[in-house]
């Protein structure tokens, strides 16, 4: 199953069977207040240095998330959106809770983008299928509904159906519709990240979908951070994650190895010009 | 009498929840927090005794070892469970009035956040600094904060907010907990949070770990 995203001009191709294609996480004001600061001052060289940095260490999408108190993101993302893609040739994920800024960026951006995310919950379900509906955009469904969050890998799978079969009634190609599995630190339950695979093993069985999570959340509370965010990233991407939310500067030699392995980089060519471009 | 209380305490300390649990292996097969603690109880150690000298301090040790990160989550969650598995035996006491606590501390993550890792980890930080704690759980609503401070009055307020979306619901919540009762206390606390959002939204305590709260509280325990 492919899902299509693109820039202004150029197309990425996310395949169920292709290379992990990697979504960065970096424009957000988590810890990065710096954001914040420079775009209510309508200075944009900060953000458009972290897409530049982000698409150097291996980024295919950018996530864009400038939601902060005091922000109205209804205004703001749009300007951020429109100054990244007036600068660089690359899909975006928009990344809010906010209906009315994701369709306010919806409007102003060019090329087809992902929303992130769609939840289980009829709220969330009817702001943003319609949205994505009329501006051909890409959904994240995220498995979590009024019930909050399950640790069940079936009733993650069931959330994820349900979101599956409104987009789809609402007209939308199943295909756009990346599955979000959900992962959660391994610090605090010790059976999570087999939680998460499960069910991403669960997606790939019954619906067929590209995957995508937040690759680092798994660590949290724990030291070397980065051993275990890739053993777990390897194990995932066997399974069926496709397109991770994360830092490229810290995952893509990761998932460009997990290629290899995976018989899905001939030659070695991306692992070997991935090394060649972070070392010479 | 004393020796029984150390040794309550480097259960705690380690992890060690019961003779049967297998963890941490160098105390394998030997009494754990929850066998010393009944049996300071059968020898006539009181409680508060062992709130005290024991639960209190050791918490304080995993506490600080955890901001210095020489542990991490998962040993700062073994300790938590070897405390409780003590203080159960405590609890009868406490619901008689018998052994009085050092306060009352409801805690919950701002509503529109599900995360609870954080949260969990300053409640039995709190716990264990010998504090009755009222877990509202994750996304809670002002209202159901405002109902908990009015049905426990004198409690103190812990918030926590692991989104810079949900910062603007922690802001909300402590404008309508502060107009109603002035005088309550409020701490704030999650990975966006800083001493200068503290201060802005008008709460009273914030801090980076779990044993900053801790410490905090001390001044106001009764």
């Amino acid at each position: 199953m492919k899902t299509v995203l693109s820039g202004k001009t150029r197309e990425l191709v996310i395949d169920t069977e292709g290379p992990v294609v990697i979504i960065g996480e970096s424009i957000n004001p988590t810890r990065r207040k710096k954001l914040v600061s420079t775009l209510q001052e309508g200075d944009f060289s900060y953000v458009l240095e972290l897409a530049a940095s982000q698409i150097d260490a291996g980024a295919d999408v950018l996530d864009v998330n400038v939601g902060y108190p005091g922000v109205d993101d209804a205004r703001l993302l749009p300007e951020v959106v429109s100054a990244i893609q007036d600068n660089f040739d690359i899909p975006l994920c928009l990344d809010s809770p906010n209906p009315a800024a994701i369709e306010a960026a919806l409007r102003v951006s060019s090329g087809r983008c992902l929303i992130n995310s769609v939840n289980g919950k009829e709220e969330s379900l009817k702001a943003l299928i319609p949205v994505a509906k009329e501006y051909g955009a890409a959904i994240i469904g995220l498995c979590m509904d009024d019930d909050g969050i399950t640790d069940d890998p079936e009733k993650r799978l069931a959330i994820i159906e349900k979101i599956t079969e409104r987009a789809v009634s609402a007209g939308i190609n199943q295909e756009d519709v990346i599955a979000d599995p959900l992962a959660m630190a391994v610090s605090a339950d010790p059976r999570a990240c087999m939680v998460t695979l499960e069910t991403i093993r669960l997606v790939k069985m019954k619906l067929g979908l590209n995957i995508t999570m937040g690759a680092s959340n798994i660590s949290f509370g724990l030291p070397d951070r980065e051993s275990l965010n890739t053993a777990f990233l390897t194990l995932a991407v066997y399974r069926g994650l496709t397109c991770p939310i994360a830092n490229p500067e810290k995952i893509t030699s990761a998932a460009r190895a997990a290629d290899l392995v995976l018989g899905r980089d001939d030659f070695a060519i991306r692992f070997v010009e991935y090394y060649q471009s972070r070392n010479f | 009498m004393e020796e029984l209380l150390t040794r309550i305490a480097r259960c705690v300390e380690s992890g060690k929840t019961d003779k049967a649990s297998p963890y941490p292996p160098d105390m394998r097969g030997n009494d754990g927090a929850d066998e010393l603690t009944k049996q300071a109880l059968d020898e006539g150690l009181s409680p508060a005794r062992i709130l005290d000298e024991a639960l209190i301090p050791a918490m304080a040790v995993v506490g600080e070892r955890f901001s210095r990160k020489e542990i991490y989550v998962p040993q700062m969650l073994m300790a938590a469970k070897a405390m409780n598995s003590s203080m159960k035996h405590l609890k009868p006491f406490f619901q008689s009035g018998e052994t009085k606590r050092k306060g009352k501390f409801i805690i919950g993550t701002v509503a529109g956040d599900l995360h609870d890792i954080g949260k969990n980890l300053v409640a039995m930080m709190i716990e264990g600094g010998g504090w009755e704690i009222i877990d509202l759980g994750v996304d809670v609503k002002t209202d159901k904060f405002l109902k908990a401070v009015e049905d426990n009055p004198g409690a103190f307020v812990g918030l926590s907010a692991l989104l810079t979306t949900t910062m603007e619901n922690m802001k909300k919540t402590v404008e309508v907990l502060k107009e109603k009762h002035p005088s309550v206390k409020v701490l704030v606390g999650g990975a966006p949070v800083t001493m200068e959002y503290c201060e802005k939204i008008g709460a009273d305590f914030y801090s980076p770990d779990p044993q900053g709260a801790v410490n905090y509280l001390k001044q106001f325990a009764v």
